[in-house]
């Protein structure tokens, strides 16, 4: 085996410490090392934004992301943005608006709506349909997931 | 797969370039490549990983010389975002718009895509259009040495380039456009970003009434790598455009080149959209 690494990161606000082999995604340091099941392994490729989470501010697909890259960094799952205004916002939003069905799409595009509305708290429906292009949903056909971005926005005064 | 034994994470170029020099390493920046090909197994990790993210000077973007110098770590979300790419190379902005995904264009770097030597890599087109050339740093005696190559002699093949193994990619230095330049940018695609092209298309140009000069065509996912199209950029020079320079342009591009079939088109299909996506690029030119 490789040897591995200890990395110094935070996670949700908390100083965390992990010992992490060289190979392994972030993905997989949150949910089978730091046990946070909340951020989903969908296709493990980049493709369905359902791994989602915020480093330093910035949304990013976990599973594409060497976990020993999260040293020093600020790390952010849906599991934080609970306790986060914007956040708890958007899951009410979602709650409403009847965006969620089976819900494994649910934390990645909560992440990536929260990452959209920090940079454009008023996007328009275009700038919504392109801020979720990288994640996938297979039961709700977007409508709703769109609609519920848009509460989540004009709900923000 | 081969075994990590060292990880590093230097915080100077010097400090990478002397790493380098000691022994075969396998260099990390946004990893987007580099994790899926890790899960398939299709990786040869070397001994040491050296993790570039940390490297302050490999990042930003520069005006100097009238250059654009665009560190290797620069995301695809900063390009996008970026005042002085979108004056100076409005091209690469486009086609930045059009890669992968939110959260793709927020890990993934230009060096990553330019040494990773796609055929379809989507800054490539742009920037062989551009006329960019890379800066590569090594430290092969105990000084720091950086040497540029024209983009175009850097890429060598699918996944190959002129980098040697002590090297890396420190900078991306791109002149700026001609303030009569035009440009235009296709990727073909079903969805529309996330889909690896089955072609892309680059065209830029000084524009003079109605005449192009300093022709300059890229065409990507048609060849090994990412080719001009010196045929149909010869057959515009300091032309008029018209219907019939038009057509002879992109019947030019469709002959000269030789893509494959693969599971995303057919080489005739690949032709044929070489051909009718230039010819329309071109029309649209003459018409603004
Ligand atoms: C779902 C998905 C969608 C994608 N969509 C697109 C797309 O639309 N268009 C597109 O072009 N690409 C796309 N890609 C491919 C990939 O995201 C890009 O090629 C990206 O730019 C790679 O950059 P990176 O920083 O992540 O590279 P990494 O994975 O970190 O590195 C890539 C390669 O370059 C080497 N390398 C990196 N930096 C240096 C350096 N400074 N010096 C020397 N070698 C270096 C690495 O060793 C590695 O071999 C996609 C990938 C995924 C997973
Ligand atoms: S699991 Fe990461 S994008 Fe699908
Ligand atoms: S609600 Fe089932 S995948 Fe989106």
């Amino acid at each position: 085996m490789s040897p591995k690494r200890e990395i110094a990161f935070t996670l949700n606000g908390v100083p965390t410490r992990a010992s992490v082999s060289p190979e392994l995604s972030a993905l997989a340091l949150i949910r089978e090392v730091l046990g946070l099941t909340g951020t989903k392994l969908g296709c493990g490729e980049g493709e369905c934004g359902a791994c989602t989470i915020l480093v330093d501010g910035r949304s990013v697909n976990s599973c594409l992301m060497f976990a020993l890259d999260c040293e020093g960094r600020s790390l952010v799952t849906i599991e934080g943005l609970a306790a986060d205004p914007l956040g708890a916002r958007i899951e009410q939003a979602f709650v409403e608006a009847g965006a969620v069905q089976c819900g494994f799409c649910t934390p990645g595009m909560v992440v990536q709506a929260h990452n959209l509305l920090t940079a454009h708290p008023h996007p328009t429906r275009e700038q919504i349909r392109r801020g979720i292009e990288g994640n996938l949903c297979r039961c709700t056909g977007y409508f709703k997931i769109v609609e519920a971005i848009e509460r989540a926005a004009g709900a923000q005064e | 797969m081969a075994e990590i034994e060292r990880v590093l994470a230097p915080a100077s170029l010097d400090e990478a370039a002397e790493a380098l020099a000691a022994g075969e390493a396998t260099l990390l920046a946004g990893g987007t490549d580099l994790m899926p090909a890790s899960h398939a197994g299709k990786v040869r990790f070397a001994p040491m990983l050296i993790n570039l993210r940390r490297i302050a000077e490999l990042s930003g973007i520069a005006v100097e010389d009238g250059e654009l110098r665009i560190g290797t770590l620069v995301t695809i979300a900063e390009l996008l975002g970026d005042e002085a790419v979108r004056e100076r190379c409005p091209i690469l902005a486009e086609a930045a718009d059009h890669f992968a995904s939110p959260q793709i264009r927020n890990a993934a770097t230009i060096g990553g895509n330019l040494c990773n030597a796609s055929p379809a890599g989507d800054m490539l087109v742009p920037l062989l259009a551009a006329g960019a050339r890379v800066e590569l740093a090594s430290k092969p005696d105990g000084t720091l040495v950086r040497r540029v190559l024209p983009l175009e002699e850097f890429l060598v093949g699918p996944g190959r380039t002129r980098r040697r193994p002590d090297e890396l990619l420190a900078t991306v230095r791109v002149p700026a456009a001609a303030p009569d330049a035009i440009w235009r940018f296709f990727k073909s695609g079903t969805r529309p970003a996330l889909d690896i092209s089955a072609v892309s298309i680059g065209l830029l140009a000084r524009k003079a009434g109605n005449a192009l000069h300093e022709v300059r065509i890229a065409l990507g996912a048609v060849a090994p790598t990412v080719v001009r199209a010196r045929a149909a950029e010869a057959t515009l020079e300091g032309r008029v455009l018209n219907p019939e320079t038009m057509e002879a342009a992109a019947c030019a591009a469709r002959d000269e080149v030789h893509p494959i079939s693969d599971v995303r088109a057919s080489a005739w299909y690949r032709k044929e959209l070489i051909h009718n996506m230039l010819r329309r690029m071109l029309s649209d030119v003459a018409e603004t």
